[in-house]
């Protein structure tokens, strides 16, 4: 095993454990970990801006490609910088109103085109098919056409507030409440598989890292993080 | 002055957001073209827009040092640990194969990022114990829902319950499906009436005050 790797095992199983001490309380050891996850994300992504947008996207065309037009959209980022200084601040409208004049722009034709056109397609499939075999009425693909027509619409109309909620209309829309309940309670299903799926594959590398072949990293560490937490919960009720 | 501050952000907006919304229904290599150079202007733009964020982080962090605030000391880790992943992101040129910029992202961003998006399974679950207690027959639906996926999705749950991950499915297919596309066109539809209140300067509040 290269040193690299046992040393960033350390570092790995360190940084992890120091999240992990929130689970007892807000501490020092966490507040360490979180703000070092805050300085290497800022680090990351202006490493990533620099290379990926700045070099790839703008010097290299401009320079090499002779596209000196992309001056342009590099003069409106320097304007959005405009404010850090109040009185000129006003500048970075016009890099705003340029932003948000094409994405609105974009978003209209696309979102009618996508989200809404398309779902409407989908949502609208035939009850009853005609096959070989002659007609077939209310088969298991038609019952279910059917479930998730009705429930498109009852769900629209809970968020249709235009009409008061009363009478049929009140009676459609908790359908429609309904059928947002099973999508809520699906979605945090999903989103707690995955957690734990994560947490799963952390614990999994800090008991690979336990083993003798990284110098027992795991728990020499875990003992180093519970006396540290002891020593500073003795330091808190000595300031009490 | 009062034209460059107001006016001509809401002119550029309007034409601007009339050429693009024009500009999907004109099937024409130059219309291609200008959408694809673009969509390069915005990733510039953007580039420069994290500046921002950035700049107001540090901003805000190097205030707490020069006042000595409580904490203080943490902001100093997270400006050093920002530069060492700066440095090491230059001296490696970007690159991140064999690289000490490569060694960073992977035992220590990749390991904090992962141990602090898995310790929200603990405080999922406790939240779940608050917002499952079925008192309504709604908050009942969603626990049923919600057991049932986790359930199918498991190899136990399928070995427990033969046939489980059948009902998952058609949850996830039919009744989910069916609300996804309901918020989906709801959402859709107040994304259009946002975008027509920009173009046209009904919403101005991106202007800021004055």
């Amino acid at each position: 095993m290269s040193a690299e790797v046992v040393i960033g095992a350390w570092v790995a199983v360190g940084l992890s454990l120091c999240m992990y001490s929130f689970l007892y309380k807000d501490n020092p050891f966490f507040k360490f970990g979180e703000h070092v996850f805050v300085g290497v994300s800022v680090g990351y992504l202006l490493t990533i801006t620099y290379y990926q947008v700045m070099t790839n996207k703008l010097y290299i065309p401009m320079t090499q490609q002779g596209k000196r037009w992309l001056l342009v959209p590099a003069f409106l980022g320097l304007l959005l910088l405009a404010r850090f200084i109040p009185s000129i601040a006003w500048l970075s409208r016009i890099s705003f109103a340029f932003l948000l004049g094409i994405s609105s722009g974009l978003a209209i034709p696309r979102q009618i085109s996508s989200f809404i056109l398309k779902q409407v397609e989908g949502t609208l499939k035939p009850l009853v098919t005609v096959g070989d075999g002659g007609v077939a009425w209310m088969t298991w693909a038609g019952l279910n056409a059917l479930l998730v027509l009705i429930g498109v619409v009852s769900v629209l109309f809970y968020f249709f507030f235009s009409l008061e909620h009363t009478g049929t209309v009140r009676r459609i829309a908790r359908v429609g409440i309904y059928f947002l309940m099973v999508s809520f309670g699906a979605a945090f299903g999903y989103t707690v598989m995955a957690r734990m799926s994560l947490l799963i594959g952390r614990f999994d590398e800090l008991m690979l890292y336990a083993s003798a072949s990284y110098g027992y990293a795991t728990p020499v560490l875990l003992v180093a993080m519970i006396v540290g937490l002891w020593w500073w919960e003795r330091g808190q009720e000595r300031k009490t | 002055m009062l034209f460059w501050k107001r006016t001509f952000p809401l002119l550029l907006t309007l034409l601007l957001g009339i050429t693009f919304t024009a500009q999907y229904y004109v099937p024409h290599p130059a219309s291609e073209s200008l959408l694809t150079e673009v969509s390069v202007w915005g990733q510039i733009i953007s580039g420069f827009a994290i500046l921002l964020g950035v700049g107001s982080l540090i901003r805000s962090h190097y205030v707490k040092i020069k006042r000595r605030e409580a904490g203080w000391g943490y902001s100093g880790v997270m400006f050093l640990s920002m530069l060492i992943m700066l440095g090491a992101g230059f001296w490696s040129g970007g690159k991140t194969e064999g690289t000490s910029f490569g060694w960073l992202y992977s035992y220590v961003f990749v390991a904090l990022q992962g141990t602090m998006f898995s310790l929200l399974a603990f405080f999922v679950a406790s939240a779940a114990y608050r917002a499952f207690r079925a008192r309504t027959p709604e908050a009942t639906v969603l626990l049923v829902a919600a057991i049932l996926v986790m359930w199918g999705r498991v190899p136990l749950g399928e070995h427990l319950i033969s046939g489980i991950g059948s009902v998952t499915e058609w949850i996830m297919n039919v009744p989910n499906t069916a609300a996804q596309r309901g918020i989906l066109i709801g959402v859709s539809l107040g994304g259009i009436a946002t975008s027509i209140k920009i173009i046209f300067g009904i919403e101005r509040s991106y202007l800021g005050k004055d």
